[in-house]
């Protein structure tokens, strides 16, 4: 007995040590040699932190983004570990692991991990994995990319905290036209707590109503989503882009409920030739956003609560002005008619921000912010002072326009 | 559903007659300088198109949706190439979906292949140092004679696309390196009575034309590479100014500004603005004339 064990350790040690150093190597001895140069296939790699010290009026504030500051003291918004890279002459890949604290554990969420062609005929392009959808401007930005330390009302309403964001495929292409066109079409589940105003979560509410546990059965229980985009250089030192943006999708308050979101959006940027490291710069951008959400007749706490459908809509608009090398400014109004995100009956909001950012190099920043906050809901406005830092280490991505 | 069908039928016939009546090569470069050394090498069998005119600094240019338009109908695509366009080239080309022209296609051309480059670090470099580029400098464009490999390059990337264009593209290059070789001999021997001179920069933009012209850059206005200057680095810098002997402080357009002419009227020296890019539209017209035009402005600015 004690022979068989000792016979199968001895082997399974040998076997192992064969896999570490081959005493055999199949394509000649030069595994040790090649193994080094392989570190070139690397991704490009890189860790952003983003963390904010915040101080607001009323403990019980208006801010429900997940990435927003969200108590009196300090706040790590966003910590994100982004890997890219050519997969093969036809694909590039790349991920965005997002870690952060939720009530005092340490999380980790799969933010994006998505492959696009690099080159399908026609101006065609396929993105397949888990992506934040394309509607508007400010639902596919990473926290550490927007211009104010918070998520615009509209969207954490329409998208809830996180963004919308789902598994799926996306196809887009680039029209042979003289200017710039392109059409952008998605489909994606619609279920979990990054689909909030669709099928969503089992443990949310709408209007009232539980959010039934369902899981896509069929098509008509995807998210779809349409975004027709364009751009226009209006001069040699300013361009502009246009879109606007259509999803449609069935919603957890009922078996045949649907939901859709329309919106528009837009982005002007004037630079002047003679620019100096990207300054000076300014830059006016906004988006409008209506939902219709059929919510599904519910009976909870014997009160029938009849099937009826919701309106929400609401917009920002937003303008930053870069003065000076290393410093911009910023200001942003939005408003809503909604405050609750689970419960459009709730009163109208609007919250307006001014916000000075210094940036010592492009990979740090420091952001100062002030957040006037109104609810129909409170009595008082809530006042919030911010300052937001960031760091980035390891690769440079691009900057998309 | 049909609508879908028929929009993408649509998409599908109109470009059709695109790609028919297209002759040309058609070209986009990054610069201005490598879109007139393609003109050059091209000839008439090219339509160049370039996206960071030769005024603005090319490290920091918009991916504007107009430049993916450019990219997305080119044969061939140019760029400098160390790390210079990394902030803006990846996402006009992931945006452009265009085959032909991505990394490793024979339509993808880096400019710097086979370059001698100057300041390629030696020991583990990090951001600590600033906007360091890894693989070495990359304004290799300003040393003349760094124009021959630049060209040989594209014509390599003609010939890979356009074999048709064979001879075409040899005598081309032939031409371009001959007019080359006689210019330089002309520049050096009127930048010979400054050999040794002291300049000062405002980046390190200038290395491969100082090192060319036997200029050597004592001091910068940035402290280090992208990190804006400090007021007790200005003093240290115009100290270094006076202690050396510099006449001239050497900046771009772009650079140019309160903390250049602050320390030119601190030092006593004369700020001499110098555009480091073919730019059309100006005398600047192609890279002869980028050479005749710095050559000139220096030799008088030296003169005095």
């Amino acid at each position: 007995m004690r022979l068989r064990i000792l016979v199968r350790i001895t082997l399974s040690l040998v076997i192992f040590l064969a896999l570490l150093f081959p005493l055999f190597p199949l394509n000649g001895g030069t595994v040790w040699a090649q193994s080094r140069p392989s570190q070139r296939f690397n991704p490009d790699i890189s860790l952003n932190g983003l963390f904010a010290a915040g101080y607001f009026s009323e403990p019980d504030h208006l801010q429900f983004g997940a990435h927003d500051p969200n108590e009196r003291g300090f706040t790590l918004q966003n910590l994100e570990l982004t890997l890219t890279g050519a997969v093969d002459p036809f694909f590039r890949a790349e991920g965005h692991l997002i870690f952060g604290f939720e009530d005092g554990e340490s999380i980790l969420e799969i933010e994006e991990v998505h492959m696009t062609t690099t080159g399908l005929p026609y101006g065609f392009q396929v993105m397949a994995g888990q992506f934040f959808t394309r509607f508007g401007r400010q639902n596919k930005q990473h926290p550490h990319a927007w211009q104010f330390v918070d998520q615009t009302i509209i969207n954490t309403l329409m998208f809830g905290g996180d963004g919308l964001r789902n598994l799926g495929v996306q196809v887009s292409a680039l029209l042979p036209l003289p200017f710039y066109l392109e059409l952008i079409g998605s489909v994606q589940n619609s279920t979990g707590e990054t689909a909030s105003s669709f099928l969503s979560s089992s443990e949310e509410t709408f209007a009232g109503r539980p959010i039934l546990e369902q899981a896509i059965d069929e098509g008509n229980d995807l998210l779809y989503m349409g975004r027709v985009e364009a751009s226009f250089d209006l001069s040699e030192t300013s361009s502009s882009v246009i879109g606007t943006s259509h999803l449609f999708g069935s919603n957890g308050t009922g078996l045949d409920t649907r939901t859709q979101i329309h919106g528009i959006d837009f982005f002007v940027k004037w630079k002047p030739t003679l620019a100096h490291n990207g300054w000076p710069f300014l830059i006016l951008q906004g988006e409008a956003i209506q939902r219709s959400y059929q919510a599904g007749a519910a009976l909870v706490d014997s009160n029938l609560l009849p099937r009826e459908t919701f309106k929400t809509e609401g917009f920002y608009i937003q303008s930053l002005y870069g003065f000076k090398r290393q410093w911009v400014t910023g200001i942003r109004f939005g408003s809503a008619d909604a405050t609750d995100p689970s419960d459009p009956r709730t009163g109208d909001r609007w919250r307006v921000s001014p916000n000075l950012t210094f940036y010592p190099s492009e990979f740090s920043k420091i952001r100062f912010q002030y957040n006037y906050d109104r609810s129909d809901e409170r009595n008082d406005p809530i006042h919030a002072v911010f300052v937001q830092y960031e760091f980035t280490i390891g690769a440079h991505a691009a900057h998309t326009f | 559903m049909k609508k879908i069908i028929f929009l993408l039928m649509w998409v599908v016939l109109i470009q059709k007659p695109l790609t028919v009546e297209a002759k040309k090569i058609r070209i986009v470069t990054t610069t201005e300088d490598l879109a007139a050394i393609t003109r050059a090498v091209g000839g008439n069998r090219v339509q160049v198109d370039f996206i960071a005119r030769g005024t603005q600094d090319a490290h920091f240019i918009d991916a504007k949706p107009s430049y993916i338009l450019k990219l997305s109908r080119a044969d061939l695509f140019v760029q400098i190439g160390l790390g210079l366009e990394s902030g803006w080239v990846p996402s006009l080309l992931m945006g452009a979906r265009n085959a032909k022209i991505q990394r490793g296609e024979k339509g993808y051309v880096n400019a710097s292949q086979d370059i001698d480059l100057l300041d390629i670090p030696t020991q583990k470099i990090d951001r600590s140092a600033g906007d360091v580029h890894g693989e070495g400098n990359p304004h290799y464009w300003l040393d003349p004679m760094n124009g021959h490999r630049i060209a040989k390059n594209i014509a390599v990337g003609l010939l890979q696309i356009d074999p048709e264009g064979k001879d075409t593209y040899e005598e081309n290059l032939k031409q371009f390196s001959k007019k080359l070789k006689v210019a330089v001999i002309r520049w050096q021997k009127k930048m010979a009575p400054f050999k040794g001179e002291k300049v000062v920069t405002y980046h390190n933009s200038w290395i491969y034309f100082l090192k060319r012209f036997s200029l050597e850059a004592v001091a910068y206005l940035e402290p280090k590479p992208g990190i804006p200057p400090s007021p007790s680095h200005l003093e240290h810098t115009i100290e270094r100014i006076k202690a050396e002997g510099v006449r001239i402080i050497i900046v771009e357009p772009y650079f140019h500004g309160k903390v250049s002419r602050f320390v030119g009227k601190k030092s006593g020296v004369e700020v001499l603005v110098l555009p480091p890019s073919v730019s059309s539209g100006t005398v600047i017209g192609d890279y002869f004339q980028l050479f005749d035009h710095l050559i000139a402005s220096l030799t008088d600015a030296l003169k005095q």
